[in-house]
């Protein structure tokens, strides 16, 4: 057993993610099953090999270059407080950060 | 009126006179009245703004103006990209109600080409899924046989295009959810480069893999909206200026002589009977069209599952972060606000989401992420590798595009292992970023598709689109 009960709630405290007991147990056990899995790319010798963080390479013309750094208009200030579930214009309201 | 509109077939009743873009928008939506509630493949329809698009097509129409070349089509949206005024749920609780500001460019580029947007499909929760059973919207249905799943995790648009409800669709594959899904429900499927298409208004599920392609009844549609998405889009950085060829003009070139790798690794246990007789009928019809058959090695194709469901969930749980309860979506208010971002994101994603974003967060946290994280990003390089390899040797790979046919409602979702294990076969291209097409490739049991998959280089979209469009052609479809 790779995973145990305190890594599933360890993980799920990091990810901010409430679960029910039965989650965590079903979790925990699935989890441990996909790792275990997993464990199969111990089989490859990598230690000479460069990870692939990206996919495009310069010879694909991908443009990484920065943009200029123009000021454009965005008043989308309104569309985008419209979807939020505690709006007070121009602010997100949540709940208290600071205590005292 | 007909039942299996293609573009060329829109264009020429709009340009005979012969059907009006509202009437065609109007016997669609009569269509999706009628087969909807059983199928579930669309989860919003969007009547005004398509009847708006509809008459603006019209408008040309009756001005003897050129049509734009998606004018009038009918086309159907996965609810992962973002479509401006019209709710995008993700397939999930926690956006149920959100509406975008804004299009995704896709979205935008189809509209200026006349396309008429009829609303949004399902698919699993943020695309995480192969069968479609993980929307918070309940599973689609199979068309081509209702107690079947469609695949996933764009099940809705395959369905949508399969039962005859769009004339194309958009859907979003990140290892096999635009592929399998076409494979499932007996459609042409593609998943062009990473880079060619952008995906800018594309709901994020796991950045260096997602992207966005069509669905359509044949080769020619293929191309023909691949056409139009493709291309450089200032908004999204990873999209390429590489040059976007004709695809329409080239896909009739011949294929003779086209060297054709066959992977001894994508043939081995675990494979349908079914579909392993259907694949080697398409890999006789390969030979019969004058291509040169080569077996080729992709060595690492065996750890392609793993190292994806690493890299795949790593993604998500950082990019699903961003669901809170604070700008938009879903809140379950708490008491501070660590127990606010609990509560809502304990309540508002389902649970694949879920696992993959315990998944994610695990191989990305401290002390597993050499042995996970950065093992997955090396041994993915190892893979895109047996591409380039294989293809100094050949110009094109060709694959099933699933080793099984689609199976039952409920069969498969007890175990997710396996469930991600089905995956083994589209998984690859997705790591690689390279092209990818699923073709039909006959049926099993009499009534199950089988989907062929084709392969090119990165950037060699004409060459997949070529060999799909000659195979179909030549009748793979009722092999």
């Amino acid at each position: 057993m790779r995973i145990s009960r305190e890594d599933v709630l360890r993980v799920a405290e990091l990810a901010y993610l409430d679960l029910s007991e039965a989650e965590i147990e079903t979790y925990r056990k699935q989890l441990d099953d996909i790792l275990e899995y997993a464990g199969k790319l111990n089989e490859l010798d990598t230690s000479s090999v460069e990870p692939m963080a990206q996919v495009l390479t310069d010879d694909q013309n991908a443009d990484a270059t920065l943009r200029e750094d123009l000021v454009v208009p965005c008043a989308v200030a309104e569309d985008v407080l419209a979807q939020a579930p505690d709006p007070e214009p121009p602010y997100f309201r949540v709940p208290k950060v600071i205590e005292r | 009126m007909a039942t299996n509109w293609t573009i060329e077939g829109v264009r020429e009743a709009l340009a005979g006179k012969k059907v009006s873009a509202r009437e065609l928008a109007g016997e669609f939506y009569k269509r999706i009245e009628t087969r909807n509630s059983e199928l579930n493949a669309y989860l919003t329809l969007s009547q005004e703004r398509a009847y708006t698009q509809a008459d603006r097509v019209d408008a040309m129409v009756a001005a003897g103006r050129p049509l734009p070349p998606l004018a009038g089509v009918p086309i159907a949206i996965k609810d992962v990209i973002s479509t401006r005024g019209i709710r995008t749920t993700c397939g999930s609780k926690i956006l149920e109600k959100y509406v975008p500001p804004y299009d995704a460019t896709a979205v935008e580029r189809l509209e200026k080409a006349g396309a008429v947007i009829l609303g949004k499909t399902n698919c699993d929760e943020f695309a995480m899924g192969s069968s479609n059973e993980n929307s918070a919207y309940g599973p689609v249905r199979n068309p081509e046989a209702t107690d079947h799943v469609p695949g996933g995790s764009s099940g809705g648009s395959a369905a949508a295009v399969a039962a005859g409800l769009a004339v194309a669709a958009l859907g979003t594959d990140t290892g096999g959810s635009i592929r399998q899904p076409g494979a499932f429900c007996g459609i042409p499927a593609m998943m062009g480069s990473y880079g060619r298409v952008s995906r800018y208004g594309l709901i994020a599920f796991a950045s260096s893999l997602d992207r966005i392609g069509p669905f359509a009844r044949n080769v020619k549609d293929i191309a023909s909206v691949l056409q139009i998405i493709s291309g450089r889009d200032p908004q999204d950085s990873t999209s390429t200026t590489a040059p976007v060829p004709n695809y329409g003009a080239e896909i009739t070139k011949p294929v003779k002589g086209l060297r054709v790798g066959i992977p001894t690794e994508y043939f081995g246990a675990g494979m349908d009977e079914g579909v392993r007789k259907k694949m080697e009928a398409g890999i006789a019809l390969f030979k019969k069209l004058g291509c040169e058959l080569r077996d080729i090695h992709m060595p690492h194709t065996d750890y392609a599952i793993a190292t994806y469901y690493i890299i795949a969930t790593a993604e998500a749980s950082s990019n699903l972060a961003r669901y809170d309860g604070v700008r938009y979506g879903l809140r379950v208010d708490g008491d501070s606000l660590i127990s606010m971002y609990r509560k809502t994101r304990g309540a508002g994603f389902g649970a694949e989401v879920k696992r993959r974003i315990m998944l994610g967060t695990y191989v990305l946290s401290a002390g597993y992420y050499d042995a996970y994280y950065l093992k997955g990003q090396k041994v993915r390089a190892l893979i895109a590798q047996d591409f380039r390899d294989a293809f100094m040797k050949v110009d094109a790979i060709v694959t099933p595009t699933s080793p099984v046919p689609a199976f039952r409602l409920g069969e498969r979702t007890a175990d997710p292992l396996q469930m991600y294990l089905a995956d083994i076969y589209t998984v690859t291209g997705s790591l690689a970023g390279v092209p990818g097409i699923s073709v039909p490739c006959g049926k099993v049991c009499g009534k199950l598709p089988v989907g062929l998959q084709i392969f090119g280089p990165a950037f060699g979209e004409t060459r997949v689109l070529q060999l799909a469009h000659a195979f179909e052609q030549a009748g793979g479809a009722s092999l």
